[in-house]
């Protein structure tokens, strides 16, 4: 706590604040809310129900008007906060309104009906989260069945893209062979070759295999990746080639000293370009988007967006399923984000 | 995997130590053949076919036909003159995206790094705030901002106070196009800073302190230490996001899918929706203009090379 204040009422030079101390904390204060704030927003705003979505100004927490149950009435009613014409306030339930008239009951005495002036009463609200936006979905919707597509999609990418870039790593850096440059000078290459540039004739060629409205179709194009084998590469030629020598004398084979000995050593390499591939798959939009137009194989992100860009937007569900599509990526970024941001400095990799 | 060993042993008997390194090297040469370089080279050829029909062999020769419509202008800076004038006016909108949104965000990304770079209590926690949107999908981004910017939303509820009435900001041309650059900036601005404090915080201390002996003042620091030092990281950022900015496509198609009118309608969205969502399809013209962009991008990509290239030999003769 001491080094706490010592650190906050440190100052540059030590005499008074100087401007580029205020600058930092107001761009520092600013930025958490300007990073954060959205997110978090969407994430309350989720647990609101569509009335409480309806309202403006809206509330940053998710309220609704508290119910009571009143003896001689079947369903529950609203509380108000209703000033009476004598000038006192008191706790009454709502049965019916007509017109700006608010007909009410004491819950505790229901026998009177008490008449209000609408614009008298105040509910009475209390913090609650319409957790039915999360449940509903899963039944009502296909969301599970999207949830279900993205996993399969970013975990299948993600395998295949370890196993055959790592090989492919492997070749390049423990082999002399022809050509070998040529292979690599091609994978750099294509570094400069967005997935926009060659969209229609991937587009067919996917159709003419065969799987177009396939999730092999979306997986396929994206998992030789050659920033992966570029990362890989780089680690393996640290591996020093004795290992690899003395692991032939022991008659190892080719596979096995692969499989054996560079993978479990690469495992760090590895587990940095794994994160990557599942915030990459996972988020994919674009190639999904354009491969998959049968709903029941719609992954999350292309689920999403085609449910928002209907013409009866119904924001509870959206809000909740968008929160659902964020959770992967916070976990990643609370357990990992030191990992990934020296990651990403290290080598400049997205 | 275990059990793969066997049968490769095998295989190793017959081709050899070469022959395993062609088998390792297979499985991707020919993922990326197929997904990679054919479609580069099949692209080409859609630039020259016309017709709506998706297989090569059933469409029919045109020549330059697409890029002739394409450049079939009379005036090129007014895109209601051209005959594709969807692609010219995605062509003014993605320019002006990539000069505000790339300049814009490198400035913040600067200033952040500069900060982030102070001597801060918990410095790894700063760096993990403003680099948490990077990490979000493109839809979740779009989302969130739509819901912010919508008539109950979180932007008019901020002005309601001043006496500003709820507005749909996204039916605004001019708001709704600088709304998609700084969502963007927001959405992509951690990654940059944090390779500019990577950059920043390769610079020997010493300078500093030598500077500071000298009683140099902070502002002359920053423009005759850090500035130059910072350069190479700076240059290799600026066209990292010039290449990223010429290919936006996702989150604007969330948050505005191009409108209103064609107010934000990129490149890539119009690849998209004149090879896949217009009827007829027209994939030749869409191969024509996705392979203008590639030229582009081409270009683009060789001055990155040539930034790092020369920073590597500036590493070298330091």
């Amino acid at each position: 706590m001491s080094t706490a204040i010592a650190f906050l009422t440190r100052r540059r030079g030590g005499k008074g604040w100087h401007w580029t101390d205020i600058v930092t904390w107001v761009w520092l204060i600013g930025g958490l809310l300007v990073m954060f704030g959205p997110a978090v927003w969407l994430t309350f705003s989720s647990f609101k129900t569509p009335a409480g979505l309806a309202e403006f100004p809206p509330s940053i927490l998710p309220y609704v008007t508290q119910q009571v149950q009143v003896e001689g009435y079947e369903k529950p009613l609203p509380l108000f906060n209703a000033k009476l014409a004598d000038g006192s306030t008191r706790v009454l339930a709502e049965v019916r309104r007509i017109g700006i008239v608010s007909q009410m009951v004491d819950p505790k005495a229901p026998g009177e009906i008490i008449r209000v002036n609408i614009g008298d009463r105040e509910p009475v609200r209390e913090i609650s989260f319409a957790t039915e936006n999360y449940t509903q979905p899963f039944m009502q919707f296909d969301f599970f069945r999207y949830l279900w597509n993205s996993v399969f999609v970013t975990v299948t990418a993600t395998l295949i893209t370890l196993i055959v870039n790592s090989m492919a790593a492997f070749a390049l850096s423990k082999y002399e062979f022809k050509g070998r440059n040529a292979a690599m000078l091609v994978i750099l290459a294509t570094l400069m070759v967005p997935l926009s540039v060659i969209l229609v004739p991937l587009y067919s060629i996917i159709s003419s295999v065969g799987l177009f409205n396939s999730l092999w179709g979306v997986i396929l194009p994206t998992v030789a990746t050659p920033t992966g084998v570029f990362i890989l590469r780089q680690y393996m030629l640290t591996i020093p080639d004795e290992l690899i020598d003395a692991a032939r004398m022991d008659k190892a084979s080719e596979w096995q000293i692969y499989w054996r000995i560079i993978v479990p050593l690469t495992a760090p390499a590895l587990a940095v370009l794994a994160i990557f591939s599942v915030v990459w798959r996972w988020n994919d939009f674009l190639w999904p988007l354009i491969v998959l137009s049968r709903r029941e194989l719609y992954t999350l992100q292309v689920g999403l967006s085609i449910y928002s860009g209907e013409l009866n937007v119904q924001w509870h569900y959206i809000l909740a399923m968008t929160v659902v599509t964020m959770i992967p990526v916070v976990l990643v970024f609370i357990f990992l984000q030191r990992f990934i941001t020296t990651g990403i400095a290290g080598s400049g990799l997205k | 995997m275990g059990l793969a060993d066997r049968p490769l042993r095998y295989l190793q008997k017959k081709t050899g130590i070469g022959g395993m390194a062609a088998f390792f090297l297979a499985p991707n040469m020919l993922i990326f053949g197929i997904f990679v370089l054919l479609p580069l080279v099949i692209n080409l050829a859609y630039s020259v076919t016309g017709g709506s029909a998706l297989f090569l062999d059933e469409r029919t020769f045109v020549g330059a036909d697409q890029y002739r419509q394409i450049f079939n202008c009379t005036n090129y800076l007014d895109p209601m003159s051209c005959q594709e004038d969807a692609f010219w006016t995605a062509v003014g909108n993605t320019f002006w995206f990539v000069v505000l949104q790339v300049s814009l965000m490198i400035l913040v990304s600067l200033i952040t790094a500069l900060i982030l770079n102070r001597e801060l209590i918990g410095r790894s926690f700063w760096r993990a705030v403003f680099f948490f949107p990077v990490l979000l999908s493109p839809v979740v981004v779009g989302l969130i901002w739509r819901w912010i910017l919508q008539r109950q939303g979180l932007l008019n509820s901020m002005l309601y106070p001043f006496g500003v009435e709820p507005y749909t900001w996204l039916t605004d041309r001019t708001f709704a196009f600088g709304a998609v650059v700084g969502v963007s900036i927001w959405a992509h601005m951690g990654f940059y800073t944090l390779i500019l404090l990577a950059g920043l915080q390769a610079i020997p201390k010493d300078l500093y302190e030598a500077a500071e002996m000298d009683g140099t003042r902070p502002a002359r620091i920053f423009w005759r230490i850090t500035l130059p030092l910072l350069m190479p990281n700076l240059l290799v950022v600026i066209v990292l996001a010039l290449i990223k900015a010429v290919q936006v496509f996702d989150e604007v198609f969330v948050l505005t899918g191009g409108g209103p009118g064609t107010s934000t309608l990129f490149l890539t969205q119009y690849i998209y929706e004149t090879g896949f969502v217009s009827l007829p399809r027209n994939a030749g013209l869409a191969a024509a203009a996705s392979i203008l962009m590639g030229l582009v991008l081409v270009v683009l990509t060789l001055l990155q090379l040539g930034v790092g290239r020369k920073n590597e030999n500036k590493g070298k003769r330091r």
